[in-house]
């Protein structure tokens, strides 16, 4: 029963109905609060979160269709499990709740047994709901998974401004055969868990993660106020991240890592790619190849952070680099200039 | 007593207090008997501005707390003034009154029983 004291708003304007009904859920071994209207009824879903609403349709000020149109349009409250409850007569009200989003529609006087198998099961729909939502938050980063539950699914994509990154270990494979192959998923565990939170906290999304590398997205599918800048921050934060891990490393005798982070900025082709049954969110286009690129070039550059030109431009000197010059990037029909960010320990 | 199975659905009013409690019940109808007049104020106010919607609003909320109670006959009363649309006359809504009457003294002698 992990259903018990789930958090219920009752919104009647009659009190001898609203009395009842949060007696009875009260009973039912809920936590229950009342709304005599619309008005506050929406007021109070707004100032806390409540696990189920129980819905009167007929009231003064705002009514339950009033409710119910507002609970849709707000993206916070468009998943609350609603449950109607009204006396009205004819099969056309209980038709529009239920086009509204109600779960369900239960006629007054309320009859308990019935109340209680309702409740229930809109509350395990509503768990069920947030596993799933809590999956695709894992899977996907919660930008993706916001973007999914706005727009619904669908493949194909659309062409954005945004920056792109690749990030990914230097000297990996030399790391793996010195150390079993437990401390290697330990090892990348937590240097995922660090990268995410520097490009998550800028607002970036990981979209792929490639062994011991990550690919990494600033300004879709959410736009972001100023994609470059979020990405050289997020790129100066997961390498102080890395030095702070490795301090922890020399103490316990092991070598120091760096990490390579290459970022382009341009036109990207953004969107699901894939099948109706599995697909990822992803970026395509010459931005993506530059910015792998960019990092694979970190090796033979000797320094941790290279950004393109466009990168630099963007910028506007609010972070230190300096300028390699033009290089000549595979597949690139023209030379790139290539840009070094300082950091505090250039490598 | 005017207590006949018409007034007061015995079983229902049953099930209402094994529902929720004898004692939660008592101050239910408390509440009832406080809320009501205001219903029988409103639809008389109503029926005098001839305001059908807030009309057969008042009558729709008498209807369903009569029914709480298991007072089939009121709330049989107040289901035909909210379907009945707009009345020319009072004389519906003095019907509701008398059968209110019967039906508060009915529930007292439930809850003082």
């Amino acid at each position: 029963m992990a259903e018990r004291g789930a958090r219920l708003l009752v919104a009647d304007d009659n009190k001898v109905n609203r009395l009842l009904l949060a007696r009875t859920l009260m009973l039912q071994g809920h936590r229950v609060e009342s709304a005599e209207n619309g008005r506050v009824a929406l007021e109070m879903l707004r100032r806390a979160a409540f696990d189920l609403l129980l819905l009167d349709m007929e009231m003064p000020e705002m009514d339950g269709f009033q409710v119910m149109e507002q609970l849709a349009s707000d993206k916070a409250l468009r998943d609350l499990p609603v449950i109607v409850t009204s006396s009205l007569e004819g099969v056309a009200h209980v038709v529009r709740c239920i086009e509204l989003g109600a779960d369900d529609f239960l006629h007054k006087p309320v009859n308990p047994v019935l109340l209680k198998a309702r409740v229930e099961s809109s509350l395990e729909k509503k768990r069920l709901r947030d596993q799933q939502k809590a999956l695709v938050e894992r899977f996907a980063t919660s930008a993706v998974a916001q973007d999914l539950q706005q727009g619904g699914f669908a493949l194909g994509g659309k062409r954005v401004q945004a920056t792109v990154m690749f990030c990914d270990i230097r000297g990996f494979t030399t790391i793996v055969e010195s150390q079993g192959p437990e401390e290697t998923i330990d090892l990348l565990n937590t240097w995922y868990t660090l990268m995410f939170e520097a490009i998550t906290g800028h607002n970036g999304v990981v979209n792929q993660m490639i062994g011991d590398g990550l690919m990494a997205i600033f300004g879709a599918p959410l736009p972001v106020a100023e994609p470059p800048l979020a990405a050289v921050r997020a790129a100066l934060e997961m390498t102080e991240m890395i030095e702070l891990l490795n301090a922890e490393r020399a103490a316990e005798g092991k070598a120091a890592l760096a990490i390579g982070v290459g970022i382009a900025t341009g036109d990207v082709f953004a969107g699901y790619t894939g099948t109706q049954e599995r697909a990822t969110y992803t970026c395509v286009g010459d931005t993506v190849n530059l910015a792998a690129r960019l990092e694979a070039h970190t090796k033979q550059a000797g320094r941790g952070i290279l950004i393109d030109d466009a990168t630099q431009a963007a910028l506007a000197g609010r972070v230190a680099s300096n300028a390699l010059g033009a290089v000549q990037f595979k597949g690139k029909a023209r030379p790139v200039d290539v840009f070094a960010i300082a950091t505090d320990r250039p490598d | 007593m005017p207590d006949t199975p018409d007034t007061i659905d015995r079983s229902a009013f049953a099930d209402l207090q094994a529902a929720a409690g004898a004692d939660f019940v008592v101050e239910l109808v408390q509440t009832f008997f406080e809320e009501a007049p205001q219903m029988i104020a409103e639809l008389r106010a109503a029926q005098a501005a001839a305001a059908a919607e807030r009309f057969r609003r008042a009558a729709h909320s008498l209807k369903t707390n009569a029914n709480t109670f298991g007072a089939s006959a009121l709330g049989a009363q107040a289901r035909e003034l909210e379907l009945g649309g707009l009345p020319a006359d009072a004389r519906g809504i003095d019907a509701l009154q008398t059968q209110y009457d019967t039906a508060v003294a009915a529930l007292k002698a439930l809850t003082h029983g």
